[in-house]
């Protein structure tokens, strides 16, 4: 008999059902990238660093009226509880798309034509939703390499677990949870730009738990905006900030 | 926080107010928004913002501080730190008439020169054309390069070259400022006056920086600065100053 996830409305990790796991975002953390930032929901953790605009090789891919975003989507080997195989797979190839669908949206890629801007995500801890902490860290590493943008993106996951609608699925949750819901969002257009589920659900449902996800991206998103202020405001000493982990 | 009466910090998608959308900015739904991070200014109904970050996007009438990267049958192929290569025809940078049949083009500007140029035309496919035919345009040599962040050049120039003609002044360096990020320092002092450069880039969001450097400046080389009346042309060459672009490798 495995442990009971939720008890009288409280999960595993003690939350409440609509409850995030603690934010962290950090913005400005690689010093040789244009642009980089770390997000952190709980002990999922993710870095992304954006390198570009710049030149685009192989000459072939480059766009002649905007520039081309290319996203990668990449899980270290020590970030799961058994070692991953490093290198690309099926399922990071997959993410790495998603996050950059989730992205271009936002951005104004027609100002940089026969450009590339290369934004690499590195999952440094993995403990579910890492694709949702992914594209949080990315999208405040482009604002931070000064690409221009008409707002930020935030993403966070709903699902069902134990028949009970949570938001921000976390460890046990993802793996013994019946259904995973990861949405990205646009806040100011209130429109989604990401949704995966894994599972199956009503259709009443899936609408709650969109809905449910969305009141936890405007979370994130107060937080993301709340990072990328703190980065230029006159307390922080610039460039000196290390990578705390 | 670094806001500043007139000035605020914005980031992208911050709501800025009814009005025209200048750079930095975007419109929509008839209310302005900035797509940058930056410093945020209005004057009468226009909202632009000063980004703090990014790279260098080529504009027509820039001076910019180039490395020539390749030379082809009659022009040179120059890097201005920037996603889009530049080029320099022979005209728009040599005055006399050359053979082509007989010269070297390497005579005038070799692989790793660096130069000063003005961007004469930029096409909206982005090809980039330099010309060498202003008087501030020239060959730099020895000294050294500093990089900034593109964004912040208006900062290190001052207004109307107050900031950079302290340094000069008061570090007795050549430096030549390019738009596109690059900085050039030659002179005895030059460690001085890079570090003083770099100073202003980290410090480029904080008002009365100018008073600082000075202050900073002075106390470094033991003398004080009295400023001169701003001059026109900031790029006036002084004398011994000479023209590297007749008479160089000559």
């Amino acid at each position: 008999m495995t442990e009971k996830l939720i008890k009288n409305d409280k999960r595993i990790d003690g939350r409440k059902l609509d409850e995030l796991r603690p934010i962290e975002a950090m913005v400005g953390v690689l010093k040789k990238a244009d642009g980089s930032a770390f997000f952190r929901l709980g002990d999922t953790m993710a870095i992304a660093g954006v390198y570009g605009p710049k030149k685009v090789h192989p000459r072939h891919a480059e766009e002649a009226e905007k520039a081309i975003l290319r996203t990668k989507y990449n899980m270290a080997p020590f970030s799961t509880e058994t070692r991953s195989r490093p290198g690309h797979n099926r399922r990071s190839t997959e993410i790495s798309f998603v996050t950059r669908q989730a992205i271009e949206p936002v951005l104004f890629l027609e100002e940089f034509p026969k450009t590339a801007i290369d934004v690499h995500i590195e999952v440094l801890q993995a403990n579910a939703s890492s694709r949702c902490v992914g594209i949080n860290a990315a999208s405040l590493a482009l604002a931070d390499a000064g690409v221009p943008m008409r707002d930020l993106i935030a993403s966070c996951s709903a699902g069902i677990v134990e028949g009970k609608k949570v938001l921000d699925i976390s460890g046990k949750e993802d793996t013994e949870g019946e259904l995973d819901l990861p949405i990205a969002y646009y806040p100011r257009k209130k429109a989604i730009t990401l949704l995966q589920m894994d599972g199956l659900a009503k259709r009443s449902d899936v609408k709650q738990l969109i809905e449910l996800a969305i009141k936890g991206c405007e979370k994130i998103y107060e937080k993301q905006k709340q990072a990328l202020r703190k980065r230029y405001s006159l307390e922080e000493v610039m460039h000196e900030k290390e990578v705390k982990v | 926080m670094a806001e500043e009466s007139d000035r605020k910090l914005v980031i992208p998608g911050d709501p800025l107010g009814e009005g025209v959308a200048g750079h930095g900015t975007f419109e929509e739904d008839g209310k302005i928004f900035s797509k940058v991070i930056g410093l945020a200014e209005q004057k009468n109904n226009l909202f632009f913002v000063i980004p703090l970050r990014g790279i260098y996007n080529p504009k027509r009438g820039d001076g910019v501080i180039g490395k020539i990267e390749d030379i082809s049958f009659s022009k040179w192929i120059v890097d201005i730190n920037s996603p889009y290569q530049a080029v320099l025809p022979l005209n728009e940078a040599v005055d006399e008439f050359i053979d082509l049949t007989k010269t070297d083009l390497t005579k005038y500007f070799d692989y790793g020169d660096l130069i000063f140029a003005e961007i004469s035309t930029v096409t909206r496919a982005k090809s980039v054309q330099l010309s060498m035919k202003s008087r501030r345009c020239r060959k730099l040599r020895g000294g050294r390069i500093i990089e900034v962040t593109p964004a912040k050049v208006p900062r290190i120039i001052g207004r109307s070259g107050s900031m950079v003609e302290m340094i000069k002044d008061l570090t007795k360096t050549q430096i030549v400022v390019g738009q596109n990020g690059l900085v050039w320092v030659k002179g005895e002092n030059e460690d001085i006056a890079a570090e003083s450069v770099l100073y202003i880039e980290q410090k480029s969001h904080i008002q009365g920086l100018t008073d600082q450097v000075k202050a900073m400046l002075e106390k470094r080389m033991g003398r004080t600065f009295e400023a001169k009346p701003a001059k026109e042309d900031i790029f006036e060459k002084k004398e011994g100053d000479y023209d590297d672009r007749k008479t160089d490798k000559e």
